[in-house]
């Protein structure tokens, strides 16, 4: 808790008697949730407090196979529906998370880590906005600008990671099935609970069997989805060292790949921006969810002349946030997802300071259980540094300076990566100028870590490729 | 070559040299190499067995790396031109080769084995190609792009951009009309080329050179390589400055060791497919090298007072 006093808050937690949670799940194959073949099952722990929330049942590779299976039976009829019946199955998914999405946020909060504030205001909102929207695509792809009648793929195996689990299974299922795909996805091993309800939700529905298969498990599980021969289409969403091996297990075949992968986003503040609205835009960038988000903000650029005005505000700023109890509706900074996502983190900080960048936290006590890091700021970073090259995939920025626009440019697109970026100015025309020239997939003018339905994400060179939202997104599920 | 005349010693032709195109000027290999290239006919399609027709280059993989880094040079540029500006370029090169028709249809006959009408008739569709795609250029982001409806105050829009440079593996039976097919969409977009030609029939494509240096595309651009497809390909698939490939011209093992070693830099990569390079072709090889890009710019509002975000 930030210990500055005007900001002391009265504990405001989130019920947790919204959502029951039971003591195991199974696989859902084919309309049932069934054990794991080799009867293996893992815990999953929520990070703020390491409580065993459920056990669940392990995927394995002779599960992929009955779950391949199952998909591949359910997807001659499913595809041969007419659209406008996929659109309505689709429309009751979304309109049953938007009656469930207390529950799903809390689920979320609790299996994840994230604050309770964002679950709710941010994936939630957009999960079923993601099912609304491509509802509608359903019965319309006629339209989309693919061909009259494009046809779907097949099977989908989707692999997705545990930063945002519900809103990234409905960034992969809802286009897969508005195109008439059927699917297979594996959740990821420390969040595996939302896509299990999400699996009651499709019962709910109605949906047929088959059509919707989620294996929760480790990367055995994904590895042998994505290399399964019956699979005609693989999404991947996570880093970019699995995007790769992935990329080289899927060459020489036939299935079409999307992925989305790391980022290093570059937010770039000119000295005529608003500092104020900069300082909440480089927050939101880097410290939502704790900055476990691929398109983060996390290289801040800021012109020399305003650097110390800027910091001195975004220190004030980072004085008032909020590190606790993911439930409490107060709380801005939740856990970190995962011992192990620790670890990386601090082992990269700490290379930070080895290598001569100076680091900052803010006066901020962490609980004593659980997956902790404090929001940390890195000074005199050169982009040399690893904390300016790599991914840390936490709740540290990396400050970089420059003097002129080319400067800025130059240095946001000196990376691998090429998913994100902001741009901070009053001036019309230099927003246009410079985000013309940022090779990144989604770039933030004088805002960050937007979303949207309608709107296509995805990144350039090794952040992945494809794109996933909007009309755009329908292209990674059909034959074209 | 050599016609003979009545009464009078036949005039000795000049022969060409045949060199490599890369950041538009006219290199031998700097291997020094060279390889025999034949006429191919249906009787005689095996090496050797053809007329002579000229000493190509072997192109190296050092070549290879020159032609990359001619064509990121050249990226910024012809990215940054205009979209009309390309189409004229584009326009320019269908001008250009309908000039030097007759050239290309003797060379094609020779390379591919056809008659001189189908020969015609392939070298016809390839200067229409031309005229298609450069049509293209002004287009192709009307289509792709486009403003998205967000749930928000702000003006969402997604627009197209060129992916860098692409490798491209010409198809190796189609040496002209396949080639214009796979490198016209490459550059139409803005992206810059290194193609590596036809194995066995490279000439066509290193004549088609001499017409982009003569048709306003900007030096590195394309850069075109003869040589063996195996050789040239391996280092660009595996170049850490190429942002993606077309595997064309590469059959079904290559192309998997190609697809392999293009996925350490996650390069965009174009399969082999079955074309009939004489269909209209779709837009798909011009979205194959196209990145999305999306801006939000906030819309504000003009009720408030002082900055509006």
């Amino acid at each position: 808790m930030a210990s500055a006093s005007a900001f002391e808050y009265a504990p405001a937690p989130e019920s947790r008697a919204v959502v029951d949670i039971a003591p195991s799940y199974g696989l859902f194959i084919d309309g049932e949730f069934v054990e794991a073949a080799d009867g293996k099952v893992f815990k999953t722990v929520s990070p703020s407090t390491e409580e065993v929330l459920s056990e669940v049942a392990q995927a394995g590779a002779e599960d992929v196979e009955r779950a391949v299976k199952a998909a591949r039976k359910a997807f001659a009829k499913w595809s041969a529906l007419p659209g406008s019946e996929r659109a309505k199955y689709l429309f009751r998914i979304a309109r049953i998370i938007q009656e469930r999405s207390r529950e799903l946020a809390v689920l979320e909060t609790l299996d994840n880590g994230k604050p309770i504030k964002e679950t709710r205001d941010a994936d939630l909102p957009l999960v079923a906005g993601h099912f609304f929207y491509y509802a509608g695509w359903a019965d319309k792809l006629d339209h989309a600008g693919f061909g009259a009648n494009p046809k779907p793929l097949g099977v989908a195996g989707q692999v997705i990671p545990w930063n945002f689990p519900l809103l990234m299974l409905a960034w992969k299922i809802a286009p897969a099935l508005a195109t008439g795909n059927t699917v297979v996805l594996k959740p990821a091993e420390t969040t595996p609970l939302s896509a299990l309800f999400f699996a009651d939700i499709c019962r709910q529905a109605g949906l047929p069997k088959g059509v919707v298969n989620i294996l929760p498990g480790y990367g055995d599980a994904g590895a042998a989805l994505v290399a399964h021969p019956d699979v005609n289409k693989v999404a991947f969403t996570g880093s970019t060292a699995v995007g790769k091996e992935i990329a080289r297990t899927v060459a020489g075949t036939r299935k079409k790949l999307t992925l989305e992968l790391g980022g290093k986003g570059a937010n770039i503040v000119f000295d005529d921006a608003p500092i104020d609205q900069a300082v909440e835009g480089i927050v939101t960038g880097i410290f939502f969810n704790q900055g476990q988000v691929c398109c983060a903000g996390s290289r801040l650029l800021v012109q020399e002349s305003v650097q110390d005005e800027l910091l001195d505000s975004l220190k004030r700023r980072l004085s008032t946030l909020r590190l606790g109890d993911p439930l409490d509706k107060n709380t801005d900074i939740g856990a970190i997802n995962s011992a192990e996502q620790l670890a990386r983190i601090t082992a990269l900080a700490e290379q930070g300071e080895a290598e001569g960048a100076e680091r900052w936290s803010p006066a901020c006590e962490l609980p004593s259980s659980g997956y902790w890091f404090a929001p940390t700021l890195f000074t005199n970073v050169t982009q040399a540094h690893t904390i300016a090259r790599d991914e840390i995939f936490g709740p540290v920025l990396s400050v970089l300076t420059f003097r002129t626009p080319d400067e800025a440019v130059a240095k946001a697109n000196n990376t691998q990566y090429g998913l994100s970026a902001g741009i901070w100015t009053e001036k019309g025309s230099r927003i246009l100028a410079v985000a013309s020239k940022l090779r990144a997939g989604v770039i933030w003018s004088n805002t960050f870590n937007k979303f949207d339905p309608t709107s296509p994400f995805g990144g350039y060179k090794e952040s992945g490729f494809g794109r996933e939202g909007g009309r755009h997104g329908l292209e990674a599920y059909l034959d074209v | 070559m050599s016609e003979k005349t009545e009464k009078t010693e036949p005039r000795l032709s000049v022969f060409k040299t045949y060199k490599l195109y890369v950041g538009g000027k006219f290199p031998r290999s700097e291997s020094g190499r060279v390889y025999e290239v034949t006429t191919q006919t249906s009787a005689a399609g095996a090496a050797g067995k053809g007329k002579w027709l000229a000493n190509a280059p072997l192109a190296s993989r050092k070549d290879a790396r020159d032609a990359v880094v001619a064509a990121r040079k050249a990226f910024g540029g012809w990215s940054g031109a205009t979209a009309y500006n390309r189409g004229q370029v584009l326009y320019r090169v269908a001008e250009m080769l309908e000039g030097r028709r007759e050239q290309f249809v003797r060379e094609v006959a020779d390379a591919e084995g056809l008659s001189k009408a189908k020969a015609a008739a392939v070298v016809d569709a390839a200067i229409d190609r031309w005229v298609w795609y450069a049509g293209w250029t002004d287009k192709i982001a009307q289509v792709t792009g486009g403003a998205n409806p967000v749930a928000g105050p702000f003006f969402n829009l997604s627009s197209p951009e060129p992916t860098g440079v692409v490798a491209v593996l010409a198809p190796q039976k189609s040496s002209f009309l396949g080639l214009v097919s796979v490198v016209a969409p490459v550059i139409a977009t803005g992206n810059t080329a290194v193609v590596i030609a036809s194995e066995k029939s490279p000439l066509p494509a290193l004549s088609l050179a001499e017409v982009l240096a003569t048709s306003d595309v900007p030096g590195g651009v394309v850069n075109v390589l003869s040589g063996r497809t195996a050789e040239i390909a391996a280092p660009l698939a595996a170049h850490q400055d190429v942002n993606a490939i077309d595997l064309a011209g590469a059959d079904e093992a290559l192309a998997k060791e190609l697809e392999i070693a293009a996925a350490d830099n996650l390069k965009r990569t174009l399969r082999p497919q079955a074309v009939d390079y004489f269909d209209t072709p779709g837009i798909d090889r011009l979205t194959a090298f196209l990145e999305t890009k999306t801006v939000w710019h906030p819309t504000g509002s003009l009720g408030a007072s002082g900055s509006s975000y």
